[in-house]
């Protein structure tokens, strides 16, 4: 199989601070409802800007589980077959509001947070305008044995 | 909330059957592109059963677990408070289609922080043969009133 650039096929090629993957996702509020549907949680605050700001907040925002979902793919996609994910955690620091015209783009950043015998820890990055939506974002991957 | 919650156990939510066309679904809803989350035959060459869950479905079968912990009558937990604090999965394998999947629920704690309170849920996920799949736990925090 092919492998992306500086990608590697075992942890020992793996270094800590290594840039493993960098992509951005463009939500909508269609994202929203579809999420809603997949995952069953049909919170008002994700689809109903009435409803959202009569709890206090600016408007719509994307379901901290959605986010969460989301900024682990770059790490699946740089894994490919070669492993799997086997821990994963994150905090949720600040909401991602989509606007509704507008939408709103989250962008990931992945890196090697620490290489062991188990594998490795990949960091993430998560932010929306500027700021980290998600706090101590880890993900543990494990390495198929060949 | 009630801080005798800590410590206790639900009773086993009822088996999830994991369908096929669910876990696209729910990987399409998280923006994933991985073969190994639509195909089967890509799946199999992996060494799968069936197409996998993406890292974050467990959220699906975790929020039966949820709604157990809101609704006992003796919980005093306002849904309208609750944000989600931290998520975590841990994983001993994938999911993957087909799957019959259980969840049992303890609140592993319940601190106060001024006004609010933070609770902490741990739901161990197994399959038909008893096995352990992974744990899903979330805090949430239940702000108090202003």
């Amino acid at each position: 199989m092919t492998t992306p650039t500086g990608a590697a096929s075992t942890g020992a090629e793996l270094t800590v601070g290594d840039l493993v993957a960098e992509k951005s996702y463009h939500l909508t509020r269609d994202s929203l409802v579809r999420y809603a549907g997949a995952s069953g949680d049909f919170n008002a605050i994700h689809y109903r800007d009435d409803v959202a700001t009569s709890v206090g907040l600016d408007g719509v925002l994307a379901h901290g589980m959605l986010t969460m979902g989301i900024a682990v793919q770059p790490v699946v996609e740089w894994l490919g077959d070669r492993g799997s994910v086997v821990d994963y955690q994150v905090r949720f620091t600040k909401p991602v509001f989509v606007d509704a015209t507008e939408g709103a783009t989250v962008s990931v950043l992945a890196k090697v947070g620490v290489v062991d015998d188990d594998g490795a820890r990949i960091d993430l990055t998560v932010t929306f305008n500027g700021a980290t939506v998600l706090g101590k974002a880890q993900v543990r991957i494990a390495l198929a044995s060949r | 909330m009630n801080p005798d919650l800590q410590g206790r156990e639900f009773p086993p939510t009822t088996p999830y059957l994991v369908g096929r066309e669910k876990v696209r679904e729910f990987a399409r809803a998280v923006f994933a592109t991985s073969p190994l989350y639509f195909d089967p035959a890509a799946a199999s060459a992996a060494g799968y059963s069936d197409v996998v869950a993406p890292p974050t479905f467990a959220v699906v079968v975790q929020e039966q677990t949820l709604a157990q912990l809101l609704a006992a009558p003796d919980a005093d937990i306002d849904f309208s408070r609750v944000v989600h604090g931290e998520q975590r999965f841990s994983y001993s394998r994938p999911i993957v289609a087909g799957d019959e999947l259980t969840a049992v629920l303890t609140v592993s704690s319940v601190k106060s922080l001024g006004a609010h309170s933070m609770v902490t849920a741990e739901s161990s996920i197994t399959d038909a043969a008893g096995a352990h799949v992974v744990t899903a736990i979330s805090t949430l925090v239940v702000r108090g009133e202003e």
